[in-house]
């Protein structure tokens, strides 16, 4: 066997990390023993949406390494260590912490610095950077002791930056040099528009401001001087003017070094030394530097393929961009200053609206060269399309950017697009790659994100992807078809609207009224009951309803493998007093049920017979126990920790308030099923981001964390909201129960839908918290109605005789089902398996 | 088909369960009888799911599906036809369906 060859890689960003997954997905892993520095204290992260660490993301969220990946690939990285020197003749690469490791190829991913102008006063206090993890801690602390800040550069870095600073509530200022923003990308029409739309958001926009020095302010801690005589006083300023290669130690080992910086390298990513390559920001190619992310991931693809022996070359890239500004659409394409010699313009203006669209056309009329988009980026994914693949305009380009008139259609379906064409950029995912994952079974947008990472870097694909999808599932057949079943030609949406607008209380009703006809089957039985039930709130074993419940529901327990079942009662909290874990202990004891903690905190008993259910639950109730709700679609538990009242860290009553929020939702029916947790300090042993609704103390009342779950995809719960009093904790968690319960599809936990909610995060928070439906009164009614009307199933069961008369086993025999066998295992029952069966019937036989 | 059915009593109109099942004793044989009060129509199966190795048909849920009447098995959610016990997403999966009528107010199955 030939001996590894030793392969290291500098630097672990974006790019030099999505080189490494590249080399370990590809055939030639096995050939190199590979050792990569990072210098930064953590390994690669999400850069492109670094600003959402401002919305809550954790380091952990904005991470790009999957779990074990290091130590699944054998890939040794030396964190916090940065490569110092190289010497090109022995082949050694140094770091700072005094390794020396011997290569054989070497990979430059050293990624780019922020640049900043050698303005005297630059380096005081708090004049801060923008693109790394401490860069946004640092700004996070500084920003606590200040009122106004400044970003110095209107690019789109710049204007992601001073929204950022205006969401940590400073008043901002965007200072920039030209008289155009995004000068690189506008022109002075878009630019205009643009600069309406950023003060719109409160962000007050300087042009043509030459600074000239920072001192000491009068009324901040800084004074900006500008050329042209005036000043600006702020406390903070942020300098995104430009980001610079980092080739210093290419440069000091001797490669070559383009013109203006950055490291030269050929078509196969090859710098001067053919054993090193280098991708990503750093590189220059073709007098080039790409400062975005998706060339730099081509670039890694470039290098693997090359050392694999294979063909392939970079060859340059797209530099089309949208901005990522909330409520702010910009866009620009291609060639958007019209530079191409004999091109030809047409504009659109609208300032009513503020709206903006330029595209830039051949000499012949034929072919799209560039576009700018702002206020209506709309047509993005469209424009994109025609001028990447040369797609021939029609007869009248100006069609594609004017409002339309008549019922002519001028978007580019999906369907006009080759299957060789570039959907996301970000992870080079061709349309016919999307069409073979919806062939293999991806029918929706999450299913195509996990499958082929499309729409998953910046996300500015995701329209694109979601009108490919429809069209394919339009065209084989499965249609767009959003109908619940065979048997309502309605989402569960709509049939959600329809309950109550006309007030329908039962199925039957429903159906005459609003089906395809036929009986109806498990999938709008099951849903339509779960709507009633949540709008009305009715007893669920109720005549009319009965037959709509799935067997857990209409047993009120979970059936196991057996045909037995399990009794959960509910222990609010996880709280459970000694009298009754004895009452529990007895009833379990009594029935000879196995018994066992769940992982919601509270006591599950198996094995019980469906003619047992009656006769357990009489018991527990007696004891002081309700229903758990275990087989339901509906609230579950909300899991607790100890909390300030024994825990020497809490600083709040975490128990208290798990208790009261389980009571105030127990019974609740739902979509799918709803968890809760409630920790009393960041240490969060409740767990409380892992959960739909999860609540942890602050200092300064409750931080609410929204749509996480565990389960078979796991999401991390998002920030909702900070330091809230408990009346209005109570009033958001109301809001956001019940608009899920309304809006959600059946069987969509909270993080689906919100993830398919167009808008996400915002746009909930934009109908919870602003009230921007007007429907928060209607919401938080209709949950009181559902607090009001709250009962126990098992008690409202076991008090009536007629509603008996399904918990037996047989109609016309008090037998039991013979087939129910158990057999002992450490100390508790456990259902027998086919070969006990056997040896049982053998024995009984004899 | 033998002319001469034997017809078994089983129980009570009124034990039927309306748009759901019971299960019943016969011949020591487990069968689960379902209800339909709008079309006034009632079928028999048995109750053993072939699928989960448990007796439970008659704790599904049913309805139709495209116009064949159903139970959706509690376990594993296999539809199973209501008429002939085959099973819909299996071919080669039937379990038996038995003749089952109303009369003067009591259900009666053959065996
Ligand atoms: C009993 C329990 C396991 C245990 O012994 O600890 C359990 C048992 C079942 N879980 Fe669970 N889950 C239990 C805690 C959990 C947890 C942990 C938690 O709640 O903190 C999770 C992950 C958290 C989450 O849900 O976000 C969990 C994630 C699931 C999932 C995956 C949900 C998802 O969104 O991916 C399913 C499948 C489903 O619901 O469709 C599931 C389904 C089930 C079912 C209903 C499967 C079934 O249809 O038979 C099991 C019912 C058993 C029964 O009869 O009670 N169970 N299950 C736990 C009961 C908790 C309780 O007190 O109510
Ligand atoms: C706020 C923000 C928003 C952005 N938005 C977008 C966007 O919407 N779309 C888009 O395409 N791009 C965007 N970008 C740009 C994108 O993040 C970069 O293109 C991408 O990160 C480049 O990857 P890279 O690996 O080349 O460099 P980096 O991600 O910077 O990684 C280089 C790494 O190498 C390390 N390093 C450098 N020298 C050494 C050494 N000698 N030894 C060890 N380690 C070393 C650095 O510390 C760094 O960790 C954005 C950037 C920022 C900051
Ligand atoms: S993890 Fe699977 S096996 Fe375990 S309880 Fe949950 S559903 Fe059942
Ligand atoms: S283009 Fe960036 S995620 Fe697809």
């Amino acid at each position: 066997m030939s001996k590894k060859q030793t392969l290291v890689v500098i630097g672990n960003g974006m790019v030099g990390h999505n080189f490494l997954v590249n080399l370990m997905a590809s055939e030639i892993k096995d050939q190199y023993e590979v050792v990569t520095f990072c210098e930064e204290p953590r390994a690669a992260y999400d850069r492109v949406h670094l600003t959402e660490y401002f919305s809550g993301k954790t380091a952990e969220d904005l991470s790009m390494v999957e779990e074990g990946f290091f130590e699944n690939n054998d890939i040794t990285i030396h964190l916090g260590d940065k490569a110092s020197a190289i010497d090109l003749q022995k082949k050694w690469v140094t770091s700072e912490k005094g390794l020396s490791i011997n290569y054989d190829k070497l990979v430059l991913a050293t990624g780019s610095y922020a640049f900043v102008p050698p303005i005297p006063g630059h380096d005081r206090e708090n004049c801060l950077v923008y693109r790394t993890i401490e860069d946004l801690e640092a700004i996070t602390a500084a920003s606590k002791n200040s009122k106004i800040g400044a970003v110095v550069g209107g690019g789109l870095l710049g204007l992601e930056a001073a929204k950022a600073l205006k969401d940590l509530d400073l008043k901002t200022n965007v200072i920039q040099f030209s008289p155009r923003l995004m000068s690189a990308q506008l022109d002075d029409g878009g630019a205009k528009m643009l600069a309406d739309k950023i003060e719109a958001l409160g962000v007050t926009v300087l042009a043509s401001k030459n600074t000239l020095e920072i001192v000491d302010g009068d009324s901040c801690q800084h004074k900006m001087i500008f050329a042209d005589g005036t000043e600006l006083e702020t406390d903070i300023v942020l300098f995104s003017t430009g980001i610079r290669p980092r080739d210093e130690i290419a440069r000091s080992c001797g490669l070559k070094i383009g013109g203006r910086g950055g490291i030269v390298i050929d078509d196969q990513c090859k710098t001067s030394d053919p054993d090193i390559y280098a991708i990503g920001e750093c590189a220059v190619w073709n007098d080039q530097v790409f400062g975005l992310v998706a060339p730099g991931y081509s670039m890694a693809r470039t290098v693997v393929a090359d050392l694999a022996d294979e063909q392939a070359s970079f060859t340059g890239a797209d530099m089309s961009t949208k901005l990522k500004l909330n409520g702010v659409d910009v866009a620009s394409i291609g060639d958007a200053h019209a530079n191409t010699p004999g091109s030809m313009v047409y504009t659109y203006q609208n300032g009513a609206e503020g709206i903006y669209k330029r595209i830039v056309v051949s000499e012949d009329g034929k072919k799209l060269l560039g576009s700018v988009l702002v206020g209506d980026a709309s047509g993005y994914g469209t424009l994109l399309q025609y001028c990447l693949n040369g797609i021939e305009l029609p007869e009248n380009p100006d069609a594609l950017i004017l409002p339309h008139r008549s019922d002519e259609s001028v978007g580019l379906g999906p369907d006009a697009l080759p299957d060789s064409a570039q959907i996301c950029s970000c992870y080079d995912v061709s349309k016919g790659q999307v069409c073979s994952a919806i062939e293999n079974g991806c029918t929706n947008i999450a299913s195509l994100k996990s499958s082929t990472q499309a729409a998953t870097g910046c996300g500015g694909c995701a329209a694109l992807l979601k009108s490919v999808l429809d069209c394919e599932l339009e065209k084989s057949g499965i249609a767009v078809n959003t109908d619940i079943c065979e048997h309502f030609p309605h989402t569960r949406q709509d049939l959600y609207n329809i309950v109550m607008v006309e007030d329908i209380k039962t199925f039957d009703d429903l159906l005459d009224k609003h089906g395809s006809g036929g009986r109806g089957c498990e999938v709008c039985k099951q849903a339509v009951g779960s709507i009633l039930a949540s709008y009305w709130n009715d007893y669920i074993l109720e005549k009319n309803h009965l037959s709509l419940q799935d067997t857990n529901d209409t047993f009120l327990a979970n059936m196991q493998k057996d045909g037995t079942y399990s009794v959960v009662p509910r222990m609010t909290g996880g709280e459970v007093s000694p009298d009754m874990l004895i009452a529990l202990g007895k009833v379990a004891k009594k029935y000879n049920l196995y018994t066992k903690v769940t992982g919601g905190q509270r006591i599950d008993l198996f094995g019980a017979r469906v003619d047992q259910l009656p006769l357990i639950w009489e018991e527990l109730i007696a004891a002081g126990f309700e229903s758990g709700h275990a087989y339901g679609k509906s609230l579950r538990t909300v899991k607790s920790c100890v909390g300030s009242t024994w825990c020497r860290f809490g600083v709040a009553d975490s128990v208290g308030l798990a208790v009261e929020l389980e009571n105030r939702y127990k019974g609740l029916r739902a979509p799918h099923k709803i968890k809760f947790a409630v920790s009393g300090c960041t240490r969060e042993c409740a767990e409380a981001q892992g959960k739909d609704i999860g609540v942890i103390a602050t200092e300064d009342g409750w931080n609410l964390y929204v749509c996480g779950n565990g389960g078979m995809k796991p999401r991390h719960a998002d920030l909702f909201a900070t330091n809230l009093d408990k009346e209005t904790l109570i009033k958001y968690i109301d809001r956001v129960l019940i608009f899920y319960v309304r809006s959600a599809d059946r069987l969509q936990r909270t993080s689906v839908w919100m993830e398919n909610m167009e808008g996400g995060l915002d746009y909930l928070k934009s109908v919870v918290i602003d009230d921007k439906l007007g429907i928060c009164d209607k919401l938080e009614q209709q949950m009181q109605h559902v607090v009001d009307t709250y009962q126990c199933e098992w008690k409202t069961t076991i008090e009536d005789e007629s509603k008996l008369k399904r918990f037996r086993h047989f109609v016309n025999s008090d037998n039991t089902d013979e087939k129910i066998l158990f057999v002992e295992e450490r100390g508790q029952i456990r259902p027998a398996n086919e070969e006990e069966h056997q040896h049982m019937k053998i024995a009984e036989e004899a | 088909m033998s002319s001469e059915q034997h017809w078994i009593d089983v129980c009570s109109t009124d034990d039927l369960q309306p748009d759901s099942g019971i299960c019943a004793l016969i011949e020591n044989k487990q069968v689960a009888i379902f209800y339909m009060p709008k079309e006034q129509a009632v079928f028999a199966i048995n109750n053993y799911d072939p699928f989960g190795n448990a007796n439970v048909l008659s704790r599904g849920l049913i309805g139709d599906i495209n116009g064949i009447p159903m139970v959706s098995s509690p376990l594993y959610k296999q539809h199973f036809n209501l008429l002939t016990g085959e099973c819909l997403e299996d071919e080669s999966v039937c379990v038996e369906a038995y003749a089952i009528r109303i009369e003067n107010g009591r259900v009666e199955v053959s065996i």
